[in-house]
């Protein structure tokens, strides 16, 4: 399990390598820093010296990829790519436009994001297990087919519109919690109640639908005959077989997701006026801060690939058949 | 001598039409064969598709309207050459053209016949909410001002709209009968499924029954009012929502068209030849899949946006920008959304791999790709297909948020995400301005209901794991 473990690490390595060099791509390559410079200062403030200028604040006025002027081995490291892409596995961000270091900032933020963004993704998922449980106990009837055109129903509703509406409804007409704001310690909690909600009544619908389809499946199986023929009560076979046998499948979609909590959610911050790390993306794109955007494209796939490292080692722990070689 | 107008064809129009031409001639391929056939029965004959299958019809049908651009013609002057507005205009736009031109100055509740903010006026002192310009302009005043008969107006208008649209739909009905009489005698000789045949006719008679009621309202009423109401600088409500869905409709279309060339291509080649091909595939998709998906879209998109603002030599219109940006922004996210489909292609052509038909090809020594062309791909299609129906209704939603977060189309093209956009801030006001958000969010659930749930019939009639 370890030999295991450690050979997916090592497999991470020439993914994050590959994250890296797309988005220096992106970022350095489709367009010169003279370009992004031009854009940013606007048309009619554009001279070369106020390109010079910017180019300069951020760092961007060396060579891509190879610097011939310099000796030794800082025709390497003093160019765009090894100041900007290849520190990054350091953990080095460089500044935002702002000034401020991009590390800090990162740490910073990562509790008030995880402080929504877990409740809801706990409460979201024991919400949704349930209620698909239930449509499974009442299924083929009138109830499992109301849940199902529910579910469908909700699933088509813009994620703007629960944001939008529950705002309105619970702040604005019923005053009960504040619309948007963060405070820290449990002062927090007034302020974290609505967004969780919403989070959870938003995702129910395609989740819970999701969730009802594996169980379906698994109660087809014949170990399900076999409880029912040794005379266990449906409420037996649905709790204590089937969703302990379907965790697998909800595993595999669960998991993978718990790493990038840390990254928030751009809409649910940005609207309640969260501090978080969403929040800070979503300025970031809004003022088109380069420097933010790459390193939360760079952390993004980071917790992208731990996640799908802890996905394989939770099967080991549902399922004992599963071993990792 | 010239066409009074001059017609315009945008890249995405042209997509567009390519596109609808791929449908035609895959369901011309598809009613030869057998299977194909068969499913596509399953879906005809569910009552719940074909039901979401009219509206969606709906939809297209506006969205195809405003896909046909021109540039009107000037009026003519003596002896000069014919000369064209620079204005790109749509068919639906030219059909609209009533409540495309009657602006507003600024917000109007749906209805209403006062502006929603007041003014002060000429000849009084005190500022009071002026008349519409359009809305229920046609009202008389009584002696102290006060208006009569709106709600009268509003009710006859209301009950007339219906009984038009209720006669429409007698008159279909009744046409349907005659040609199903003639019909009749040929289903019963072929004898099977005539029963789940007449549900599906009905369900799609009961959905057109509401869409002729609620046109007639519309068409009815917005003679003389603003159903929905006005915008910030006076747009009809009613008018932006039409134009809306031509957006949404393209995103969730040529997204999946963009991409499906690459990931059918590459995950079949992952799948079928294997080694090092399967190996540079696989990472390619799992490091594109690691990125988050709104975040290397924005960064695509901001890259973009750098791309066209620094050259504006590119584009002659303001429209052509518009639509390049639609399609750049289809584009990125085709290119984020592949690898799913891809990874599931190359899964399942690992299976069909070993399959007998496909080992019997091999050893009559038919070529590497002609196997992948004639004898595994034809078994995906059904994936493909799946796929496409399910992306969609997904794609809409994420057009609206995309658009909000500010990475989504230009700010000039109408679209659900811009509508909501500008509308969010005006929530604050007292009293609320609500009817763009709630015609914007009620357009958008009807058109990603009904592409939810004729996806579902799709993937059900397909999928051979579920059984019918």
């Amino acid at each position: 399990m370890l030999a295991y473990i450690i050979r997916r690490l090592l497999y991470a390595i020439p993914i994050l390598i590959g994250v890296n060099l797309l988005t220096f791509a992106l970022f350095f390559v489709v367009n010169t820093p003279d370009d992004m410079a031009r854009m940013q200062l606007g048309i009619k403030r554009v001279t070369p010296e106020a390109i010079q200028k910017w180019k300069a604040e951020r760092g961007y006025d060396k060579p891509l990829v190879w610097n011939a002027a310099a000796a030794g081995s800082a025709t390497l490291t003093e160019t765009i790519f090894f100041s900007k892409s290849v520190r990054m596995f350091a953990g080095d961000f460089g500044r935002a436009d702002d000034g401020r270091d991009i590390a800090r900032e990162i740490a910073q933020r990562m509790g008030p994001s995880l402080a929504i963004a877990l409740p809801t993704f706990v409460l979201g998922l024991f919400v949704a297990i349930s209620f698909a449980l239930l449509l499974v106990f009442f299924r083929a009837t009138t109830l499992d087919f109301a849940g199902v055109v529910l579910c469908v129903a909700m699933m088509s509703i813009s994620g703007l519109f629960y944001i939008i509406g529950g705002q309105w409804l619970v702040s604005k007409v019923w005053h009960l919690v504040p619309i948007s704001g963060y405070s820290g310690g449990l002062d927090a909690a007034k302020f974290l109640v609505l967004p969780v909600i919403i989070g959870v009544i938003g995702g129910i619908g395609s989740s819970a639908r999701w969730y009802r389809t594996i169980f379906l499946e698994e109660i087809g199986r014949d170990y399900v005959r076999t409880a029912r023929a040794k005379g266990l009560s449906e409420r037996v076979v649905l709790f204590r077989h089937v969703l302990r046998n379907a965790l697998i499948p909800i595993l595999t979609g669960v998991v993978v997701v718990i790493p990038t909590l840390f990254m928030g959610s751009l809409l649910t911050e940005s609207f309640f006026g969260v501090p978080g790390l969403g929040s800070y993306t979503i300025d970031a794109i809004n003022a088109q801060d380069f420097a933010v955007v790459r390193s939360m494209v760079f952390i993004g796939s980071v917790l992208y690939i731990v996640g799908l490292l802890a996905t394989d080692v939770s099967y080991t722990l549902a399922d004992p058949r599963v071993r990792l070689q | 001598m010239g066409l009074s107008v001059q017609p315009v064809l945008l890249w995405s129009d042209a997509l567009l039409f390519v596109l609808i031409g791929v449908i035609v001639g895959l369901s011309l391929w598809a009613r030869r064969q057998d299977a194909l056939r068969a499913a596509w029965a399953r879906v005809l004959k569910d009552g719940v598709a074909m039901a979401a299958a009219t509206v969606l019809a709906v939809f297209v049908l506006i969205g195809l309207l405003d896909s046909l651009h021109f540039r009107a013609r000037l009026p003519a002057q003596a002896g000069a050459a014919a000369s064209y507005a620079v204005e790109v205009n749509s068919a639906l736009d030219a059909l609209l053209s009533g409540l495309r031109q009657r602006t507003e100055k600024t917000y109007s509740a749906p209805l209403a016949t006062h502006l929603y903010s007041k003014e002060a006026l000429e000849n009084s002192t005190q500022r009071e909410f002026p008349r519409l310009k359009h809305g229920g302009a046609h009202l008389g005043e009584n002696t102290v001002g006060k208006l009569v008969g709106h709600e009268l107006d509003i009710a006859v208008r209301l009950s007339r709209g219906l009984a038009g649209g209720l006669a429409l739909w007698l008159l279909l009905v009744a046409v349907v009968r005659q040609a199903n009489g003639l019909d009749l005698r040929a289903l019963m000789k072929v004898g099977a499924g005539g029963s789940a045949k007449s549900a599906a006719g009905g369900a799609v008679l009961i959905t057109l029954l509401a869409i002729f009621l609620l046109l007639g309202a519309a068409i009815s009423l917005g003679g003389g009012y603003h159903v929905f109401g006005t915008d910030k600088v006076g747009q009809d409500v009613l008018y932006l929502s039409l134009k809306a869905i031509r957006t949404g409709l393209l995103i969730g279309t040529l997204t999946t068209l963009v991409m499906l060339p690459a990931a059918v291509s590459l995950g079949i080649l992952a799948g079928y030849v294997g080694g090092w091909v399967d190996d540079l595939i696989q990472y390619v998709y799992t490091t594109l899949s690691s990125i988050p998906g709104v975040l290397l879209i924005a960064a695509a998109v901001l890259m973009m946006q750098v791309v066209i603002d620094t050259h504006p030599d590119w584009f002659a219109t303001s429209a052509e920008r518009a639509d390049a940006r639609l399609l750049a922004l289809c584009l990125i996210l085709g290119m984020t959304s592949w690898t799913g489909v891809a990874r599931l292609l190359r899964g399942e052509t690992l299976k069909l791999r070993e399959l007998e038909f496909v080992q019997a090809a091999q050893a009559f020594g038919v070529g590497r790709f002609a196997i992948m062309r004639r004898h595994i791909l034809p078994n995906l299609m059904h994936i493909v297909l799946i796929s496409l129906v399910m992306d969609f209704s997904g794609l809409v939603l994420a057009e609206a948020v995309l658009s909000y977060v500010g990475v989504g189309v230009d700010p000039t093209t109408i679209s659900f995400g811009t509508m909501i956009n500008t509308a969010r801030m005006e929530l604050a006001r007292e009293p609320m301005v609500w009817w763009s958000l709630a015609a914007a969010f009620s357009f958008m659930f009807a058109l990603v209901l009904a592409a939810n749930l004729f996806a579902d019939a799709v993937r059900d009639a397909f999928d051979p794991r579920s059984s019918a």
